[in-house]
Order: structure tokens, then sequence, then C-alpha cells
């Protein structure tokens, strides 16, 4: 059987019914820009999720300390105070692969500067932080491990802070009172928007976490520390060799549980993008039903077509076509107007993202991935539903076909 | 077979089954057929003439007996076998044409070769065809569909379209049935002239007058072969359509 004259016969008898081969297309085409548009939708919102993972820092480890329980109350992670500013320099001192610590102590209070006033979260960190979550300034620099053992009074304010107290004034060198303490404000750091968690990043103080102990928050306990590893194929191994040296210096026994919690960015990222990861693949779903029903469109016009054609299937038979050679011409036709109906939906998938991400916001990705996916998966379609017609042709008698009027 | 044998059927039956009834359609019909034959297969309506057309076309397989083409027994051959047959042995003409609405001349008297082992090149292919149609005076109407031509026109693209193959056989059902009496001898003078270029014919017909074009004329009652004879005087198309007025017909 030659294939050549059979693509032939399948594109004519398409275009000799224009309007039903549109229409039947226009199911698969749906079907396939609605898969697009929707795994686009979830992937966009997957990435934009990642990408604020990804603003923690790179191959960074969070050490969290445990909780307490006092009268009862227990105080969730951190609240503890298990955390000492030498376990951090130990991690420093003694985890193969580290290149950055930082220590850090969170607390939130009132800061103000003239007669403007602000409540915002203070950081306490190491000068290695800035590094550790890639976070640059925006004007003036950050403070010096030098600042940080002399407990100096300096710090650096997000953007959202700066506005809020300076608007547009350049607050660089001016003096920011923090619980009555005066703080020299070194630079600005450069927005970073929203955590996943939605809070805003930029609205926060960052000074050394020894003139955070001393004279903000007044503890002497780290909530948590931050360390980052230069090759990210050892951070499943800097994890353990930190749980172990973290149970050793807090003399935890075997059989008994951390008083700490390690976590990686990639646990932390595997959590968050677990959500979108389930929308992408209902959304998919819901629009892999369409494709489903385009595909039924398909086998009810090609059903129409071999009864319409049973004269002329008679005739090939008569004239020698073996029962493959009917079911492969049927084929073909099906196939054909599923595949010529996915790569146009594929367009319009494309299309409906863009519009999608142009007017209504929504962040959205497509990969070559989910359209080679879709494409094929449409052609898929054809041959499953284009092979009940098809055999049905093929199965034919020849005889009553020739006499069918 | 010697004496160049083509068509040998021995005590050929058919049976149709419908529900709990057995109708027999052709009961024992033993006919040899010899190459170079031109046969009329004569009958009314319900004589088995179909049915024995339709074993001979190889489009149906006997229920019972042996049929035996270009000495190769074709009874007891599966449906691919039989379609295989059909296009390299078989080359059919229908009372109504069956030609592809919407496709050209040329393409439809292509057709078997689409179907057939040989592998011709594009170029190829077309040259067999607008030859083959020159040959049944289509010349320079190879572009035109079914719908821009005559009766009489599209049965000589079926006549193309049967010959394209080199078949060992052709076989006509009714070529004449839905023609008029011009256009039918026109069909026969074709007919005739193939015969003598050495095709054997083979066609079903219930007209008298169209019998008379054959060399020999079997004629079928009740499923039996009940008459066998060489047609006495045989009408010669080509000089009846010398004659300004077919009034023999």
């Amino acid at each position: 059987m030659r294939i050549a004259p059979t693509f032939n016969v399948a594109y004519r008898a398409l275009r000799r019914n224009k309007m039903r081969s549109v229409l039947t297309a226009l199911g698969i085409i749906i079907g396939v820009g609605a898969v697009i548009a929707m795994v686009g939708i979830g992937n966009g919102a997957k990435a934009q999720v990642e990408a604020q993972i990804a603003s923690l820092g790179q191959n960074v480890i969070l050490i969290f300390s445990g909780s307490t329980t006092s009268s009862g109350i227990r105080t969730g992670w951190g609240g503890a105070g298990t955390l000492k500013i030498e376990d951090a320099e130990a991690i420093r001192r003694e985890v193969p692969g580290v290149i950055g610590v930082s220590a850090e102590v969170v607390s939130t209070t009132q800061v103000a500067a003239g007669n403007q006033n602000w409540f915002t979260r203070i950081f306490g960190e190491s000068a290695d932080y800035f590094d550790i979550r890639q976070w640059p300034l925006s004007d003036g620099a950050p403070f010096t491990p030098q600042d940080v053992r002399s407990a100096n009074k300096v710090c650096v304010i997000g953007r959202t802070t700066a506005t809020q107290i300076y608007g547009n004034e350049n607050p660089i060198g001016q003096i920011l009172r923090i619980k009555n303490v005066p703080f020299t404000i070194l630079g600005v750091l450069t927005p970073k928007g929203l955590s996943p968690q939605g809070v805003d990043q930029d609205d926060i103080v960052v000074m050394p976490y020894t003139s955070a102990m001393k004279r903000v928050s007044g503890g002497t306990t780290l909530r948590n520390i931050n360390v980052q590893i230069g090759d990210p194929g050892q951070i499943a191994a800097a994890q353990q060799q930190i749980i172990s040296l973290l149970r050793q210096r807090h003399n935890i026994r075997p059989g008994r549980d951390d008083d700490f919690t390690v976590r990686t960015q990639e646990e932390i990222a595997e959590a968050a993008t677990a959500t979108s990861r389930v929308m992408t693949v209902l959304l998919g779903a819901i629009a892999g039903v369409s494709l489903v029903v385009g595909g039924i469109g398909i086998m009810n016009i090609m059903l129409v077509s071999v009864t319409e054609r049973t004269r002329e299937i008679g005739v090939r038979m008569a004239v020698g076509a073996r029962g493959n050679d009917i079911l492969t011409q049927f084929l073909i036709e099906a196939v054909t107007l599923s595949s010529v109906g996915g790569l146009i939906g594929i367009v319009c998938g494309i299309g409906a993202s863009a519009l999608l991400s142009t007017y209504a916001h929504w962040p959205t990705l497509i990969s070559i991935g989910s359209i080679a996916i879709a494409f094929l998966f449409s052609a898929a379609v054809g041959i499953f539903f284009g092979f009940y017609p098809a055999r049905k042709a093929a199965a034919l008698d020849p005889i009553e076909a020739l006499r069918y009027e | 077979m010697k004496n160049g044998s083509l068509v040998k059927l021995i005590d050929v039956h058919k049976i149709y089954r419908t529900g709990e009834m057995e109708v027999p359609a052709v009961r024992g019909v033993s006919l040899e057929i010899k190459r170079g034959e031109f046969l009329a297969l004569m009958g009314a309506s319900g004589s088995g003439k179909s049915t024995l057309m339709n074993i001979l076309g190889c489009l149906d397989r006997p229920t019972s007996g042996s049929y035996f083409l270009d000495n190769a027994d074709v009874s007891g051959l599966d449906r691919d076998q039989l379609a295989d047959i059909r296009n390299r042995k078989i080359g059919f003409v229908f009372q109504s044409f069956n030609l592809l609405p919407r496709t050209s001349a040329r393409e439809n008297a292509e057709l078997p070769l689409v179907y057939s082992t040989q592998r011709l090149s594009h170029a190829q292919l077309r040259e067999r065809a607008d030859r083959v149609l020159a040959s049944v005076g289509l010349a320079g109407r190879e572009d035109h569909p079914p719908s821009q031509l005559s009766g009489g026109q599209q049965q000589r693209v079926a006549i193309a379209r049967a010959l394209i193959n080199d078949p060992e056989v052709l076989l006509a059902d009714e070529p004449t049935g839905n023609l008029d009496s011009r256009t039918s001898v026109e069909i026969m003078a074709i007919f005739q002239q193939l015969n003598e270029r050495g095709i054997t014919i083979i066609m079903v017909t219930h007209e008298q007058d169209i019998a008379a074009y054959a060399q020999r004329n079997v004629v079928m009652r009740d499923g039996v072969v009940v008459d066998d004879r060489v047609v006495p005087q045989r009408s010669d198309a080509a000089t009846q359509l010398e004659q300004p007025l077919p009034s023999t017909l």
C-alpha cells in the first residue's frame, strides 16, 4: 500500500466536507488549547513559588530552635532558645562545605525617626546574611564583621521601612531610634517582594545580631541559624553533620528527640510547590476531559464518513484494497483531523496563556514538554477514537458495500 | 492448464443462510473458460448469475466446489489473499460505474495501482493511466471528474481502471445497464476490440442483444447452467457504429 496517495485521499476527503472537518477539529483545538493554557497557568504558579523560595538564598540550610513548654503552653519552633551563638560558630568551624553562617534573632518593635514611627521587624544577623540570602543593597553599605563583634549601633533597612519613615528622603546616614537606642542607617536593601507566605520581606530592619541581642531584644539565644553550602551536592551530608554536631553539643542522648529542627531549602520548596503541583494536575485533568470529548467528536464524524463512503470502500476493496489498507486510510484521516487540531490548539493555548498573563497578570509558563505531550496526546486521541470507525470500514463485505445505496 | 484454460469451476455451490433458512443461490455449476474468450453470462434476476459473478470475481467464496483461476485454486483463500488476486488478475466494470466522485479520470484509473505490490513512481503511474485512458478513447479528458463526463465516458474510465493492472480477466456486471443504446454499442465496441487483443471478458447481462456481442453465451436458471452455446450470429459493434442509426437495438 502506498502511503503518499493515502494521505492525499485523507486530505481530499477532509476538504470535501470543510465545515464538518473544521468543527470536528475544533473539539480537539479547544481541548489541546485548554490543556496548554491550564498547565501553563499551573506551571506559572509553581515557578512563581519556586522563585520566592529561591529568594531565601542558594543552597541554604535553616536550623530552628526547638519548642518549649511553659505552664502547658507550647511555644512552637524557635521558642525554646536552644540555639546559641557558639552553635553557629561550631557549625562554621566543623561542618565541611559551609561557606556562610548567619545567626539570626528576630523581634518586632516600634522604630522612630523625627516625627515618623513605624512598627516593623528587627532582624539581628551576621555579616554573611546578605550573601546567604543573595540580598544586595541598593544604596550604601552593609555592616561588617567588625560591627558584629563590637555590637555597633548600625543597621540597614528594607525598602518598605525606608519609604514609610523617610518618604523620598535619603535615609543613609540618618539616625533611627529603636527602643530609644539611636542606630545609624548604613544602607537600604534592594526590594525583594513578598515571601511565599505573603509577608512583605522589605518591611525590615537588619542589624548585627550582637546589637539586636544586647540593645533590642535582650535575649541570649538565637531563633535560627542560616547556613549556606558551597556545593549543592554536599547539602544532604552537611545536614546530617549539623544534626549530629548539634546533638552532641546539646548533650542529647540517643533515642531522644532533637531540640532543634534542620530544614534544607529543598524541603521548604517541596512543601510550598506541592499545592501548585496539585493545581497543575487538576487543571490539566479538567482540560484533558475536553480533549476526550473532542475525540468522541472525531469518532462520531468518522462513523458518519464510513457510512457515507461505503460504496467507495466497496470499490477500493474490489480493485484490491486489503482490510488493512482501508483501516490505514481512515485512521490517517482521523489522526490528520486530531493532529492538525492539536497543532492549531497549541497555537491557541499559547495565545490564551499570553493573554492571561498580559491582562489578568497571571504568571504562565509554557514548556516544550507540555506542548509535546499535548500534541502526542491529540494524535493518540485520533488513533484511539479513529480506530473503531476504521475497523468498521475495514470489516465491510465488498459485495454489500458495492451494493450500498 | 493445457489449452489455456483460465477459469475452471468444478461443482460450485453457494448457499446463503438467513436465520434458519438456507437459500441456495448456485447449485452445482461446472464451467471452463479459455483464455481469450468473450463470454456472456445470462439469466433472469434470481437465477444465480450475480452470485456466480461474485465468486468468479473473488469477491465471494463458494460454499463448496473448487474454483481454479489461472491454474491456482482460489476457493480456499482468505480475505487478504482474495484482495491480492482481485488486484493482480481481475478487472471489474460495474453497471453503475462506481467511480470515486470528485476525483479525476486519471486518478480513478490509477486506483488499483495504489493497492498494487509494484512500486511505480508518480510519473510512471500517470503515464500508465494516461495510456490506458487513451486506449479507451478518453485522451484529453484525464483531468475531468466523473461529474463532468457522460455516462459512456464514465464507463470508459471504469474500463480503463479495470485494465490498468493488465488483468487476466475483465468482469463486467451489466456494463450497459445504465446506458442508452448508442452508448451501449460504443462500450461493446471497446469490449470487442479488447477481446481481439486477447483479453478474456466475462460479462453478466440479461439483454439478449448485448449478449450477442459475445462469442459464447451461458444461461443460468435457478442456480444451474441451463444453456451454454457459441453465439451463431455475432453482432459487430464497430460496423453498427458506422451506421447513422443503431436501428438494430
